[in-house]
């Protein structure tokens, strides 16, 4: 699926601009967003080397159990695939708490690291476990208790109350999350029961 | 103390609280913290390095898509649908663009805020909608990408429908809240 949709956004963004006469905007568009992607990759860079060593030092002093233990329940019901004690459970807890504090750049590094270790667990290498499918799942729906970005936006912008879209955009993404959490799990058991999972 | 305050307060104490505790439980079990750090930090560089690739090729795809027009033809095709839904037709970019590309959304985010105010109904759906979910397409490349998984299964269309859950939330949401 990712396959045919990059395939039909390169065709597509080729084709219109081709057909509305400004083709000269393909390449130019090509190496303006390569450049930025390889400025990601860099910023990340930065991001994750401190991070992941953070990540060791909440390990070895054994901070991480406290997380776990706080979040266990909620990570037993939604991975059951994890093995009990596995570190990818570390990570996997590590970029939960760290997507609901609203800090978005540590969640990163987490969520890489969590999925290397689930990758470890993985029969197929080449193919998502199910595991994988609900981290994802949880991740792209983004449930956070502190919206910092848009709160400072709108600071910027001049609102009058710039928090006040706390409430509501928690409840938002408290609908996406469970609707994401909802077809994780319908796919999967439709998938079991195909038997291609 | 009002609610804005606190939550700006809370938001710029997150990170710094969270490094605090960690350093000081770290410091009181005798940890060697340096050692430690630097034994973790140094697989950060390969980690990002191992992501290039699959983040200049979306990055690349998602541009190109939206830089041609084809985003905004793909929108006038959608337009009927989410007007279905009530959801304005200002926030349809928006709405396009928010699984797609996270600072391209921000951008319209911010442009929406700027014509029609922050404190708008447009102004407050639209930072709603922007802070409710993630950037699916960025979270797919990235954590699928870090491993090499290619074969994905079900993960985007589920990223898709949540977003779409999240949008259609966002705007009956604040329909109820501000009216």
């Amino acid at each position: 699926m990712v396959n045919i949709m990059w395939l039909l956004m390169l065709l597509g963004g080729i084709i219109i601009a081709g057909f509305t006469g400004d083709i000269e905007v393909v390449t130019k568009s090509i190496f303006n967003s390569a450049e930025k992607a390889v400025a990601v990759t860099i910023n990340l860079m930065s991001i994750m080397t401190f991070w992941l060593g953070m990540m060791k030092i909440i390990e070895k002093s054994g901070f991480i159990k406290i997380i776990i233990f706080i979040l266990k329940p909620i990570a037993r019901f939604l991975f059951p695939g994890i093995p009990r004690g596995h570190r990818a459970m570390n990570y996997v807890l590590m970029n939960m708490s760290a997507n609901l504090l609203g800090m978005g750049n540590a969640a990163t590094p987490f969520g890489i690291k969590a999925m290397e270790e689930l990758q470890k667990i993985n029969p197929h290498q080449d193919t998502a476990t199910p595991e994988m499918c609900t981290f994802l799942a949880i991740n792209t729906a983004g449930l956070t208790i502190i919206p910092t970005t848009v709160i400072a936006l709108r600071s910027a912008t001049g609102s009058s109350n710039p928090s006040e879209i706390v409430v509501t955009t928690f409840i938002a993404a408290f609908c996406s999350t469970g609707v994401a959490i909802i077809f994780d799990r319908l796919f999967r058991h439709y998938q079991k029961w195909k038997g291609t999972l | 103390m009002n609610f804005t305050s606190l939550v700006e307060a809370l938001s710029a104490w997150a990170v710094p609280s969270f490094l605090l505790i960690a350093l000081v439980f770290a410091w009181f079990k005798g940890s060697k913290v340096f050692d430690d750090f630097v034994e973790g930090a140094a697989e950060g560089f390969s980690t990002a390095v191992k992501l290039m690739p699959f983040l200049v090729g979306m990055m690349v795809a998602i541009g190109l898509f939206r830089d041609s027009g084809a985003m905004k033809y793909l929108g006038i095709v959608l337009q009927p649908v989410l007007i279905k839904f009530s959801v304005p037709h200002e926030l349809l970019p928006l709405a396009l663009m928010r699984p797609v590309s996270g600072s391209s959304a921000l951008a319209i985010t911010a442009e929406i805020m700027q014509s029609t105010g922050p404190d708008s109904m447009l102004g407050r759906m639209a930072s709603t909608m922007m802070g409710s979910t993630d950037t699916t397409l960025f979270v797919l490349t990235v954590y699928f990408g870090a491993v090499g998984i290619k074969k994905t299964r079900y993960a985007l269309a589920v990223g898709l429908i949540a977003d779409l859950a999240g949008i259609l939330a966002s705007v009956y949401v604040c329909n109820l809240f501000f009216n």
